[in-house]
């Protein structure tokens, strides 16, 4: 099977289930995931975004290829996962209750 | 312990002589009020309802749900590049004129003339009824006379307003006043990259422009969203505005920057560390042709070097953010019923060149969210509370002076509406 990402990021082929368009799609995978879940894929995509600036860099949007929109769609899920693990400690926010804000227009990539 | 000068006075609110009492909060509960808010603002005033880049070509329209005004709008570019609005009602037999599957939920496209699903009437984009099925049945009928009925319509900086009421006479440059004036040149035009939130929020329309007109409370409720430490020492500090702005029905609070970039790379989470971003925005700003002190004069009125943003409360519901790092934010707050209202938050960022800055304005936006899950779910208990009339007055501080403002200024708007006979039939 061919890579979901780029070669540079394959420790991340195990959590390519977290390369979804659109905020919505990976919002609801997180409030539907637990906290160990949510842990894992952090420890492993967070420090490939780190050490990954320079590349993203170089990733124009136009004409964007599969591998990167992946990994680009995968650290957007990777932006919304460090809310409970670096701030809440839950995947909920806390004290949120049934409010849901929901994403209605959004970037193409 | 004061951070920022205040004026003579000794307060922003006894400044602009708004009494310093404590408030009832009865108009933002009693549905008899939100009745007479209904007519008095939401058919009376300068709504805006977009933005110029949604009707790219001739023949774009999107639909706008006016709930609170009892209305539905087309916004539509015609033939000639014109930007006009109907109210979105068929003048054969009232059907709603415009929708996909869900006749209460708004839509967009492009047409070239806009034909009713009932019995196929059909206007051109300009509201002229060019085609009657079996017009020869009719008694009659004179088409000219049976256009769809105009809405008021203008454009400011690309900021589409309409206004229903027929009668209205002031322009949208007057009714935009000072602020608009002194906010025009901001090239809005270039931040077309577009993230857009829409929210039900269980509380009355003008209690989340409370929360949103004011950051007293952002240590306390927010704390969460800064590391430990961070979160004590901001709490110790408080929260005081650099100034405050009234002008007519509308207000503004400017803001000190905060952290974009922060002062301590350790004072910020992780993830904003990696991407150089957070709730503030990207901490390098895109170039937009003016820098910060060339930006225009509402914007950073006291031209503080520690600027960091300013909110912008257009009456009645149309909030407007601009941030230092080039960037802007608006909110609007759709009334649905005394205690419920559709809020959207929509972000517009200078489009990335490329995944990295993408990422930093995704950041941005899910910060944005976080905080207004926080901040419309507070909402929902302050709403219910305020229901139970336990309470019926309440003391504002002086960094709350613009809630005072929005609420008695929603207040006259009702009052002297009830004051008109012509009117109050
Ligand atoms: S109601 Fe529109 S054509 Fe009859
Ligand atoms: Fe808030």
């Amino acid at each position: 099977m061919a890579n979901v990402f780029p070669a540079d990021f394959a420790a991340l082929e195990p959590y390519a289930d977290w390369a979804l368009q659109g905020e919505r799609a990976r919002y609801a995978k997180r409030v539907a995931s637990s906290m160990e879940e949510l842990q894992a894929f952090y420890d492993v995509a967070f420090p490939l975004l780190d050490k990954g600036t320079e590349y993203l860099e170089k990733v124009t949007l136009d004409g964007i290829g599969d591998e990167d929109k992946h990994l680009l769609w995968a650290f957007c899920s990777l932006v919304t996962v460090a809310f409970p693990v670096e701030a809440w400690g839950q995947p909920r926010v806390p004290d949120s209750g049934p409010s849901s804000i929901d994403a209605v227009v959004e970037p193409v990539v | 312990m004061a951070h920022f000068p205040k004026p003579s006075e000794g307060s922003w609110t006894e400044h602009f002589k708004i009494d310093t009492e404590p408030v009832s909060y009865a108009d933002s509960i009693s549905p008899e009020h939100y009745e007479l808010e209904r007519d008095a603002i939401f058919r009376r005033t300068w709504l805006n309802v977009g933005r110029v880049e949604q009707l790219p070509r001739k023949g774009s329209y999107f639909t706008k749900e006016l709930d609170a005004a009892r209305a539905s709008v087309i916004v539509v570019r015609g033939t000639d590049g014109e930007v006009r609005a109907f109210h979105n009602v068929c003048r054969h037999r009232g059907n709603k004129l415009v929708w996909d599957d869900f006749p209460r939920e708004e839509t967009k496209g492009n047409c070239r003339a806009f034909t009713c699903k009932y019995h196929a009437w059909r206007y051109d984009l300009e509201g002229k009824l060019t085609f009657v099925q079996q017009e020869s049945e009719f008694f009659d009928l004179d088409k000219s006379r049976y256009g769809l009925l105009p809405v008021h319509a203008e454009v400011w900086e690309g900021f589409i307003f309409v206004n229903l009421d027929p009668d209205n006479t002031t322009s949208l440059k007057d009714y935009l006043g000072r602020f608009g004036q002194g906010i025009e040149g901001y090239p809005f035009h270039k931040l077309t990259q577009v993230h857009k939130y829409r929210a039900e929020i269980g509380s009355n329309w003008k209690l989340f422009i409370d929360a949103f007109a004011e950051f007293y409370h952002a240590p306390i409720l927010h704390s969460g969203q800064y590391v430990a430490d961070e979160a004590a020492k901001i709490k110790k500090y408080g929260y005081e505005a650099l100034s405050y702005d009234i002008d007519g029905p509308h207000s503004m609070v400017s803001s000190w920057g905060g952290i974009a970039p922060p002062k301590a790379r350790a004072m910020v989470k992780p993830i904003e560390r990696a991407l150089r971003s957070g709730l503030f925005g990207p901490w390098e700003e895109p170039d937009i042709g003016l820098t910060t002190e060339q930006l225009p004069p509402a914007i950073n009125p006291t031209r503080s070097k520690v600027w960091g943003m300013d909110s912008f409360v257009f009456f009645p519901n149309f909030m407007l953010l601009v941030w230092r790092p080039n960037w802007v934010l608006t909110y609007h707050y759709w009334p649905t019923s005394h205690h419920t209202h559709i809020f959207e938050g929509t972000a517009y960022f200078v489009p990335p060149q490329n995944a990295f800055q993408r990422l930093q304005q995704e950041l941005a936006v899910v910060s944005f969210k976080e905080y207004g899950l926080q901040d419309g779910n507070t909402l929902e208990a302050t709403q219910t509370m305020l229901e139970s009339r336990t309470l019926d007055e309440f003391p504002l501080c002086d960094q709350e002076v613009l809630l005072r403002h929005l609420h008695t200024t929603a207040r006259k708007f009702v009052d002297s509406y009830a004051k008109q006979p012509s009117t109050a039939s």
